[in-house]
């Protein structure tokens, strides 16, 4: 019991910095949201049902444009298909007895950056944790989508542009530690850096959009770590505490 | 036929949901694969990283308060500083370094 406040109060205040960039990121989306004919409250809906950013914005456009039911659900997996993978990763994290009912509320709200801190705790992810960073993410999410429709340029482009990167600085924060404990992470936080802006800069790949680079980058680069440079078995207990 | 937009976001919620509650509900142990197991551990650095760079230097109006921005992050990290330290400075320095060039 008094692990689980612990945990949730530990969730709340990592969860701060993410809802802090969120509210900034999810006001353009609500510009997005604007543009495609939403209100304010089909906007704060849309976004704390989706929980998503590239997968709402995709949808947006997709209204805007107004594209058939079936095309908005193969436009929603597409832009959100990493979420996949992510979640296979995740389910390791998840203590094997961990009762179905977490698990279900857990996959609510698995986004990139929820995902990034669960996966950077020491032990088994403890589901308060998850929840207490739910808890002050996902308003902020939804309301400065909402606050984007109505009122889309009360930020200047200047604060805009500066809390956009508080997002990349949580992944750099999570991805930096262990890169610097083990070599090999290191090394491959480097190749995903330089394989992503070749990936960006080749006009080849311009039909191909950032969700679905993502993803194949992903599976490449892991798979061919995996394959030449597996974990070692002391690693293997890494989920163990 | 006009669609309906709260059909719309019925249907992205869905599909959603369902992309990511999938895997954390039929993965329900821990997988044995050498191979997998390797995967699995290594795609959240491998997609957080891919995610970063170079869309940082693309976030901000100038690419080289992006770009610096990383680097401070970087070298914050390294040095041990809270998850909220590190993503306030990064957006510190877009700032500052903006309100000059811009």
């Amino acid at each position: 019991m008094e692990t689980n406040i612990k945990a949730f109060k530990e969730g709340i205040r990592d969860g701060t910095p993410i809802a802090l960039g969120y509210f900034a990121v999810s006001f353009t989306l609500g510009i997005a949201a604007r543009n495609a004919g939403l209100t304010a409250f089909q906007g704060f809906l849309a976004a704390l049902l989706t929980n998503a950013s590239a997968g709402a914005y995709a949808g947006f456009l997709l209204m805007a444009t107004g594209g058939s039911y079936l095309e908005m659900a193969i436009v929603t997996l597409i832009a959100n298909a990493r979420y996949f993978l992510m979640s296979s990763a995740l389910s390791q994290k998840l203590k094997p007895d961990m009762p179905f009912h977490h698990r279900l509320i857990i996959g609510y709200d698995v986004t990139d950056e929820l995902f990034g801190i669960s996966i950077a705790q020491k032990s088994w992810l403890n589901p308060y944790y998850f929840y207490g960073a739910m808890l002050v993410s996902m308003p902020a999410w939804a309301t400065g989508t909402a606050i984007g429709v109505t009122a889309g340029n009360i930020l200047t482009t200047r604060l805009v542009s500066a809390l956009s990167v508080a997002l990349y600085g949580m992944f750099i924060y999570i991805i930096v530690p262990p890169a610097k404990k083990e070599p090999i992470i290191g090394l491959l936080v480097l190749i995903s850096f330089a394989a992503s802006y070749i990936f960006s800069e080749l006009a080849i790949f311009s039909k191909i959009s950032s969700g679905t680079g993502i993803i194949i980058l992903t599976v490449v680069i892991s798979s061919l770590a995996a394959l030449f440079l597996p974990i070692r078995e002391e690693e293997d207990d890494t989920h163990e505490g | 036929m006009k669609a309906n937009i709260y059909l719309y976001i019925l249907v992205m919620a869905l599909v959603t949901y369902t992309i990511r509650v999938l895997p954390l509900t039929l993965i329900r142990r821990q997988i044995k694969n050498k191979f997998i197991r390797s995967f699995l551990y290594y795609v959240p650095y491998v997609t957080l990283a891919v995610m970063t760079f170079p869309a940082i230097i693309y976030a901000t109006q100038v690419p080289l308060a992006g770009g610096l921005a990383l680097v401070a992050g970087i070298l914050l990290a390294w040095k041990g500083a809270s998850l909220f330290q590190v993503s306030i400075s990064c957006c510190m320095v877009v700032f500052v370094l903006e309100m000059i060039l811009v």
